[in-house]
């Protein structure tokens, strides 16, 4: 079995403004190319998780393993290399950069990795709107285009760089249904063929049953 | 693409986006450069100008015999007096012509020296001025005109008529304007004088000269040496004063020493001449200096609320930048950047303006009696102001942007995305 992700007995407090704690003992893996949704009800801690997970926040108790490598107490500057190179991450609220392209959207984690030429990175921009069925607004800028738009674009970011794992906060909750079914087949085949792994909050139960596993939160703990 | 030209792109991105900020930033650059030159040219336009007046306008080194007590009084060479403390009271100077004494000796002594780049003789005459039933007192200066002309700018100083009229005619003489006005006498006229000794002379009026200061102007005419040795009735070997022009203006004190204990005459060195007026034109560097300094710091505080502003607004983009894998430190270039491109655009539209502002102000007409040379405002184009210039304008823009960016740097994007 080949785990890729681990954590072991992650706490994490908010001390403002009263001190609560937003995730109590996590102990979960993530095994690569497995689909996990994580589930629970508002304010369980699920986005709480989520960043932790993503590296982006490190102000957390216990561990966390990424790919075999432990990730508390490296610097800032490495975890944002190991995240641009390991990790894609789709947003609750599409984040997008409001005065660039689509296309440059999508672009730039891969320019900042820097590791392909322009021109190839352009190329699977534009194959992976294309897959997302929005090749043609890729020159528009990204404040001009609709919500769920947006969220395919940044689901087309979060691809960019070829992660070896994804992880959405309800990255299909603006999306009809047959472009949810579409965004979720288009994981359900990164997952199956390229060994892509998977970490998903969502709502949505059927979306949830049709993964290969449910995380469930419940005040901050694992159920 | 390399890692600098995409902090560049994303830079130019965001400034693209915020045209408007972004050229009022510019702008505030812009006005303080563009002052910073205007001022600074004007300022020591005038200095050089007001230096170079006084430099071309007095020698280096004046010679003349002091009239003073002698400081050895015969009773100190009287031996039985010699272990006492003597007293004189009332001590008057003897009597001495006004004359240097082996002066043409002298002047070819000077003329050969190899620091000297010339020397011209003059000789002074008290006289009146006649025309008509007015008399004014007054002097004449007996001068080589061609040596003053090389070496001080003479004709310079003749507003009306021609300074060589002393040359063709004996005796033609350049009046003092103050005289000209008073006398309500013009080009071509005839005037008498009458010296000391109570001769009397005709001159006709060559030339006007006026040098800005009334109580020259008003007295002091020129006239060639030899008419005011025959003026005076003396032999062309009467020289009241040596003029000395060095190669070299740094060698006058030194120089005016040497000359005072090898030849029995006074030498007044021009540091000692105008030593007042040094202090003149610091004060008025200072001034310049302190003015543009206060204007930069002003536009780089509004640069320092631009950029903050900015990433106020872009807090978003930041948090994002950093999710997807961009460092602090990236972060912080990106906004650094921002702040040396207004920097730059902004200082090198202010050279532009202040060289444009300068060349129109150096076309206003300043006329003005102190100073007959001049016909517009004067202004120095020196290079140094223009590369200082782009070069306070990255600076400042630099450190009004630090500040922000460092923050940026540090902005937690989990925060941000949070807050939402
Ligand atoms: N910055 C913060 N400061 C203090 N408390 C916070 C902060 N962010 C979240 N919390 C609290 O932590 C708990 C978990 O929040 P979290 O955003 O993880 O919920 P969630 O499961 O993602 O909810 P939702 O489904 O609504 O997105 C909540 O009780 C919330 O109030
Ligand atoms: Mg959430």
């Amino acid at each position: 079995m080949d785990i890729i992700l681990k954590t072991e007995h992650i706490n994490k407090y908010f001390l403002e403004p009263t001190k609560l704690q937003a995730l109590k003992d996590i102990n979960m893996e993530l095994e690569r190319g497995e689909f996990v949704s994580i589930m629970g009800k508002s304010g369980s801690g699920k986005s709480t998780l989520l960043y932790i997970l993503s590296t982006m926040d490190t102000n957390y108790e216990g561990d966390l393993y990424l790919d075999g490598k432990k990730m508390s107490h490296l610097s800032k500057n490495e975890l944002a290399r190991i995240r641009s190179e390991k990790i894609g991450f789709v947003f609750q609220f599409h984040y997008l950069l409001p005065e660039f392209s689509v296309l440059k959207n999508v672009m730039l984690p891969a320019l900042k990795l820097g590791i392909e030429s322009d021109s190839v990175i352009k190329k699977r921009a534009m194959e992976t709107l294309d897959m997302l069925d929005i090749a043609d607004q890729a020159h528009k800028k990204a404040y001009r285009i609709s919500g769920g738009q947006k969220q395919r674009t940044s689901i087309a970011r979060a691809l960019i760089n070829k992660p070896k794992i994804i992880m959405g906060d309800e990255p299909t909750g603006n999306l009809d249904s047959k472009n949810a079914d579409k965004v979720f087949d288009i994981f359900k085949t990164l997952s199956k063929e390229k060994g892509l792994s998977l970490l998903v909050v969502t709502h949505d139960h059927d979306f949830a049953k049709r993964t290969d596993r449910i995380i469930e939160l419940e005040d901050g703990r694992i159920i | 693409m390399n890692s600098f030209r995409l902090i560049l792109d994303i830079s130019k991105t965001h400034l693209l986006s915020k045209i408007k900020q972004t050229v009022v930033a510019a702008l505030g650059v812009t006005f303080g450069i563009s002052t910073f030159i205007i001022l600074m040219s004007f300022m020591t336009g005038l200095n050089d100008l007001l230096d170079g007046l006084v430099l071309n306008r007095t020698p280096h080194i004046q010679l003349y015999n002091k009239i003073e007590p002698s400081e050895i009084q015969p009773i100190d060479s009287d031996e039985e007096y010699a272990d006492e403390l003597t007293f004189i009271h009332s001590v008057k100077p003897k009597i001495k012509l006004e004359r240097i004494h082996n002066a043409l000796p002298l002047l070819s002594e000077l003329r050969k020296n190899k620091k000297v780049l010339g020397a011209t003789p003059q000789t002074t005459v008290k006289v009146f001025y006649l025309a008509g039933s007015n008399k004014l007192n007054g002097v004449l200066n007996g001068i080589e005109l061609q040596e003053e002309i090389r070496l001080f700018n003479f004709k310079d100083y003749i507003v009306k008529g021609d300074a060589n009229s002393l040359l063709k005619r004996k005796n033609s003489i350049l009046l003092g304007s103050g005289i000209a006005d008073k006398l309500s006498l013009d080009i071509g006229d005839k005037i008498q004088v009458m010296s000391t000794n109570g001769s009397f002379h005709d001159l006709v009026i060559g030339g006007i000269y006026q040098s800005g200061l009334a109580e020259v102007d008003d007295v002091q005419s020129f006239v060639s040496i030899s008419m005011a040795q025959k003026i005076m009735g003396v032999g062309n070997n009467y020289i009241s004063r040596i003029h000395v022009k060095l190669n070299d203006i740094e060698d006058a004190v030194p120089m005016a020493k040497t000359i005072e204990s090898l030849y029995d005459v006074s030498a007044l060195d021009i540091k000692q001449a105008n030593a007042q007026f040094d202090t003149g034109s610091d004060i008025r560097n200072l001034i310049s200096y302190a003015v543009s300094i206060t204007l930069l710091i002003v536009s780089g505080f509004g640069i320092y609320n631009i950029l903050n502003m900015f990433i106020y607004e872009k807090m978003n983009d930041i948090a994002i930048l950093k999710a997807t894998g961009f460092t602090g430190k990236d972060v912080m270039f990106i906004f650094i950047s921002q702040a040396l491109i207004i920097g730059f655009f902004g200082g090198l539209l202010g050279i532009g303006i202040g060289y444009a502002v300068s060349a129109f102000i150096d076309t206003i007409p300043f006329v003005t009696e102190a100073l007959p040379t001049i016909k517009t405002y004067p202004i120095n184009y020196n290079i140094n102001f223009y590369i200082s210039g782009v070069v306070f304008a990255l600076v400042s823009t630099f450190l009004a942007g630090f500040l922000p960016a460092k923050k940026a740097q540090h902005i937690d994007p989990v925060e941000i995305i949070r807050g939402q």
